[in-house]
């Protein structure tokens, strides 16, 4: 059972962070999917409903997407639908059902590190960068492993290449969450192989990415590659899968992201 | 907090508490068409529209709502009857309980593709769910609805 003592609806980012930090248990509202199934006592409850952070921007040479964009728009944006092979409309498309896309959006799913979520999966494997208020401009990989500091996650900003990715999950039913997930994308033989849903959050296989773009991609590169990833990372049990059940799946849906970015 | 809304073309001025959901508060004003059903935004039972869009209500803090519209199935009880002729003609009703969060997405789902195929309507349906009817009789509904061979 959550609790929120109070309500702000901010104008400015300034004023935003300044109520955000007044107290530890003040907290941003996202798109409050999961807030219910929580049992978090929220002090000030801060929306960012008034910032004008719901949008989808093609520039020259990027795309940037606002923290309360939600999935339903990443879903059935043209510009997304064009670029990186769709991978972002495919990794978020599966996620519960449309009423919940329509509220989910991607900079609470981003800011709260989610281990099950398709979306950081997909993002990570696209040279992503997360604009901070008071951070600035990270790398979104950086973002991850750092420690939660306070801050307001603006926007996230995609370089705008032919980089092309694929997104492949394995799910107990269409619309539950991952067992795991994985992107793989490539750009002029820079590779990243990225699984997700371990169930801890996605990350770079490194050694995997390397030895694709050091290798041949012969068939049997391919499934060493696959290998490597499930080698390299680490796996745990939850109630959508074991250990041993991911490691032998992380082969299966790398091996296949591989081999759809090469067909 | 008091927060004003237009709820099926009315204006109203509900008092919700900040950590109430808008399943609570609309069925504490007398919306009991909106159904509760796992509470965890997980079957879609809840859906209603704000500003046109379908969205779970026990998913959806009250407080976020202000200054929107709202859509129950109270609003567009015409066009759900329509639809639901289409539901009984297959058989597709059994105990009812999903029926109003169903009928909300099939027509927010109307208003969204303008050209449905059977992949694209169980997509958008994926985020319903029913006990009863094993979804071939909604199914078959929703594409002769929709006009979809």
């Amino acid at each position: 059972m959550i609790s929120i003592q109070d309500y702000a609806l901010p104008a400015t980012l300034e004023e935003t962070y300044e109520v955000l930090t007044a107290k530890k248990s003040n907290t941003i509202l996202g798109g409050c999917a999961f807030l219910r199934i929580g049992s978090k006592k929220i002090g000030v409850a801060v929306d960012l409903a008034k910032l004008n952070l719901d949008f989808i921007n093609e520039k020259n040479d990027s795309i940037e997407i606002g923290a309360m964009t939600t999935f339903r728009k990443i879903e059935t944006n043209p510009v997304l639908i064009k670029y990186f092979n769709g991978i972002l409309p495919k990794a978020v498309s599966h996620i519960v059902g449309v009423q919940l896309r329509n509220s989910v959006t991607a900079g609470a799913t981003i800011y709260s590190r989610y281990g099950f979520s398709d979306f950081i999966t997909a993002l990570l494997s696209l040279d992503a960068d997360v604009v901070l208020y008071k951070g600035g401009q990270v790398s979104l990989e950086t973002f991850l492993e750092d420690g939660a500091k306070k801050d307001i996650l603006v926007k996230v900003i995609i370089p705008k290449t032919d980089r092309k990715a694929v997104f492949q999950t394995m799910r107990n039913s269409r619309s539950d969450y991952a067992v795991l997930n994985a992107a793989v994308s490539n750009k002029e033989n820079d590779w990243k192989v990225v699984v997700g849903a371990r169930p801890q959050r996605a990350k770079i296989a490194r050694a995997a990415s390397h030895y694709l773009a050091e290798s041949q991609l012969t068939k049997e590169d391919i499934e060493y590659a696959a290998e490597l990833a499930a080698n390299e990372l680490t796996f745990g049990s939850n109630i959508r899968g074991s250990r041993e059940y991911r490691e032998a799946i992380c082969k299966v849906l790398v091996k296949r992201a591989i081999m759809e970015v090469l067909a | 907090m008091k927060i004003n809304v237009t709820i099926n073309n009315q204006k109203r001025e509900l008092e919700a508490a900040y950590d109430e959901f808008l399943v609570d508060t609309l069925r504490r004003y007398g919306y009991l068409s909106v159904k509760k059903g796992c509470d965890t935004g997980s079957c879609g039972l809840c859906t209603v529209w704000v500003d046109e869009k379908p969205i779970l209500s026990c998913a959806t803090l009250s407080v976020r709502v202000n200054g929107k519209n709202i859509t129950t199935i109270e609003g567009v009880q015409k066009e759900a009857k329509q639809f639901a002729d289409f539901l009984v003609n297959e058989g597709a009703e059994q105990c009812g309980f999903c029926s109003p969060g169903f009928i909300m997405t099939v027509l927010a789902m109307k208003r969204e593709l303008a050209h449905p195929t059977e992949e694209s309507i169980v997509h958008y349906l994926t985020g319903n769910l029913c006990r009863c009817t094993g979804y071939a009789g909604q199914l078959r509904a929703v594409k002769k609805y929709l006009g979809v061979v």
